[in-house]
């Protein structure tokens, strides 16, 4: 493979990390039955039955799945209500 | 035991001894949930803290690892994070689960001497399976139980009576979040 051509990065400072979206992150656990974790990701993030399922088989598959993101106030009240759930979730900077 | 749908919620049909290891188990959860709850996260009340309103929650994770899992920290690679996080959160979430613990306790309190029928607003509703998920979860982590833990395992097995009750209680969460249907 080639690898890409060099190109000149801006000089702004609108690449800081605070700029960087957080997202909450449910991570897969032996205990949590799928249909729940489904019921679950809807109810909290009004994501519809498909979106909030393949969510849930991410999780299962791949160990974890980012499930919102917005600013880190934003997830960690997401994370605090992900909690309540029982799920085990945490945040990160994207 | 049977949930089944109605009108605003759903009815559990739960018989004695379904009532009784029940309300047992959800005493267990809420002693849990007091264990290890140090009165500020320097170990002591501080009057002035509280008096403005400031966290005075823990900052250390909880020593019981069925403990931890119900009140997990919520920074993965940031100890500093996820200790300030907790003390501004966790007396709260233990709160919580302590309230939706003696919501189900209320509603099998009737049942205690000879079963019956309990109709559940969807509020008791999920009250009922947040509290069947949390009793799974510590269930789950004292059996460490895994995807490919086997439930059936023979009557001299120490672990047999709680993997049923594990299994069971997966089974009842199941079966009730079915009867609830999509909002």
């Amino acid at each position: 493979m080639t690898a890409p051509a060099q190109l000149d990065r801006p000089e702004a400072e609108e690449d800081v990390a605070g700029d960087r979206p957080w997202v909450a992150i449910v991570w897969n656990d032996p205990v949590n039955l799928m249909s729940y974790v489904t019921h679950v990701l809807m109810e909290l993030f009004d994501h519809p039955r498909a979106v909030a399922e393949q969510m849930m088989m991410d999780v299962h598959h791949k160990g974890r799945a980012a499930v919102s993101n917005g600013t880190r106030e934003q997830m960690e009240h997401d994370v605090s209500r992900l909690h309540a759930k029982g799920l085990w979730a945490t945040l990160q900077q994207d | 035991m049977r949930f089944s749908r109605r009108a605003g919620g759903v009815v559990a049909k739960v018989d004695r001894v379904e009532a009784g290891v029940l309300t047992s188990v959800v005493g267990d959860l809420l002693d849990l949930l007091s264990d290890d709850e140090p009165d500020t996260a320097a170990g002591k009340q501080d009057p002035l803290a509280a008096m403005v309103g400031l966290p005075t929650g823990p900052v250390e994770r909880p020593s019981d690892p069925a403990l931890v899992r119900l009140l997990p920290d919520a920074y993965g690679d940031d100890d500093e994070a996820a200790a300030e996080f907790r003390r501004y959160t966790e007396t709260d979430l233990r709160a919580g689960k302590r309230a939706t613990a003696t919501v189900v306790l209320a509603s099998l309190a009737p049942l205690l001497e000879r079963g019956g029928k309990v109709p559940l607003d969807r509020e008791q509703a999920d009250a009922w399976l947040m509290c069947l998920n949390d009793l799974r979860l510590v269930l789950g982590t004292r059996l460490e139980v895994t995807e490919e833990t086997e439930l059936d395992v023979p009557d001299d097995d120490p672990r047999a009576q709680p993997l049923l009750i594990y299994g069971w209680l997966g089974w009842l969460q199941e079966s009730l979040l079915a009867s609830m249907g999509s909002r």
